[in-house]
């Protein structure tokens, strides 16, 4: 199946700049892995080393997430969009403002 | 939702002055608005967290739309880079405190409303308290611990909690805490760990961004108010000013959730800097590498020492200002390591002395033995050496 894979700002610069990839898969798992296939350097940005998803990455097919459907098995169709979404704070690096704690 | 909002308790009937009937008036000829909502609106408690970007536009268009209570947390200082996106500020606010300024602008562009501004950090031992007179609280922060945080307390307190995020050119926004309604952990049980997501090379924001989603922001506390129309309670928006796009995904409450779910975890406020894995004054320590000063690597320069300068930034930031270095992206060093005769005497620098710090590391591991960080950056050396660098 046919699927695009939407990638948010801050892990555009580990998926050559894109702001989508296209990818083909069966599965939601799948498109991740042929995602991070083709983009080597947004393995660690998106997988734990065990391999499950980082807890601050959701990834939602269409505009459900896949917490709530069959996570990675969740199969998916042809134009199918997975977005990924990460939490995100504000203008500045996490660790960095956060001992600043200005507000945004 | 509406109805936890809305003063709901039985308060003495408020009326609005001629004046404000003047002042309100395109509100009042609405019948979504009218002078039933007007009232509401004036007797609403609305509490910000931060008065930044996010905080401008929510601070201004909630004063101008006769929000009768605001409260403004921040315990920060006007300073020139927050006023390309801080619009509540003007450069002669420079060195004030935030809340200060803010209440001046806020009061001058509505003298009937209430301000109460905390000029404080928002922390756990503060927060059920600042929150307990107000009903609607608005994070404008920009860091995981005090989103956490405002979470938390929220749920803990009962409060809705008007989200917005930004980064570079994305934003988020939508409502947690709504009776029934998924909260921030629903959404992300944990944050990131520090250093992992943005970099700093890739910080920053475009300063209209938060004024969107401040925006948003603004507009969602007012409909909760006034109980009008459909909230983003259930639904996270997504914008991406590049592509000017809004995209929505569904949130569910999540019934494992450790803060609101059945069987809940966290009953009081936690040590959110602990939480987010920053511990003590400082972030998580980076790695220790062999450093310069820029006193020394001046004096050494002087000397006509055969030294390299290897600049890790970004080329925008290099077209900013440079110490004449070799420019290799942090990212693209891997690969680029053969432009380097490790034979010479290196000095890496970046913006603040991090990322540099980080090429010093991997460089050494990669064999190179006469190699230094520049401590503190070209920042430092604009301070300690040579004001006319200018710093970003």
């Amino acid at each position: 199946m046919a699927v695009k894979v939407m990638i948010p700002t801050p892990l555009r610069a580990y998926a050559g700049k894109q702001d989508h990839v296209d990818v083909t898969a069966r599965t939601v798992g799948e498109a991740l892995d042929s995602l991070v296939t083709q983009h080597g350097d947004l393995r660690r940005h998106l997988f734990q080393d065990d391999g499950r998803l980082r807890s601050f990455v959701n990834v939602y097919l269409n505009d459900d997430d896949i917490r709530y459907l069959k996570k990675e098995a969740t199969p998916v169709k042809d134009g199918d969009t997975v977005s990924i979404v990460p939490s995100i704070a504000g203008g500045s690096p996490a660790a960095h403002r956060a001992t600043r704690g200005t507000a945004e | 939702m509406s109805a936890k909002s809305a003063p709901a308790e039985a308060a003495p009937a408020a009326t609005l002055s001629k004046d404000e009937i003047l002042r309100y008036s395109r509100h009042l000829i609405m019948p979504e608005v009218g002078m039933e909502g007007q009232l509401k609106l004036k007797k609403a408690r609305v509490l910000m967290i931060g008065t930044g970007g996010l905080g401008a536009p929510l601070g201004l268009y909630l004063a101008a739309a006769g929000v009768g209570h605001l409260g403004l947390v921040d315990f920060d200082k006007v300073d020139f880079t927050n006023l390309q996106r801080q619009v509540t500020f003007g450069t002669s606010d420079v060195g004030r405190h935030k809340v200060e300024a803010a209440r001046e602008r806020l009061s001058n562009l509505n003298p009937a409303i209430e301000i109460k501004v905390f000029e404080t950090m928002l922390t756990s031992a503060n927060a059920l308290e600042l929150f307990r007179d107000y009903d609607i609280i608005v994070d404008g922060t920009d860091n995981f611990p005090t989103r956490y945080l405002v979470n938390d307390a929220t749920v803990l307190s009962g409060k809705i909690n008007v989200y917005g995020s930004i980064f570079r050119f994305e934003g988020q926004a939508t409502v947690f805490g709504a009776a029934g309604g998924p909260c921030y952990r629903c959404l992300y049980p944990e944050p990131p760990p520090p250093g992992l997501v943005p970099s700093c090379a890739e910080g920053g924001v475009l300063g209209v961004l938060p004024g969107i989603v401040g925006s948003i922001q603004a507009m969602e506390a007012i409909k909760l108010i006034l109980g009008a129309g459909d909230t983003l309670v259930g639904r996270l928006l997504l914008f991406d000013a590049l592509q000017m796009k809004f995209r929505e995904v569904k949130l569910r409450k999540n019934p494992d959730c450790p803060v609101c779910g059945e069987k809940r975890t966290i009953t009081q406020l936690i040590d959110y800097q602990e939480f987010c894995g920053i511990r003590g004054e400082e972030a998580a320590p980076t790695v220790s590498v062999p450093e310069i000063t820029p006193k020394e690597l001046k004096a050494r320069l002087d000397r006509g020492d055969d030294l390299f300068i290897l600049d890790v930034r970004e080329p925008h930031e290099y077209q900013i200002c440079h110490l004449d270095g070799h420019l290799i992206p942090l990212g693209d060093l891997p690969r680029r390591v053969n432009e380097l005769d490790s034979s010479r005497e290196i000095v890496a620098h970046c913006r603040s002395g991090k990322r540099s710090a980080d090429a010093v590391a991997f460089l050494k591991q990669a064999g190179f033995k006469k190699i230094w960080n520049l401590k503190g950056g070209i920042l430092a050396w604009s301070d300690e050496v040579d004001p006319k660098v200018p710093k970003y």
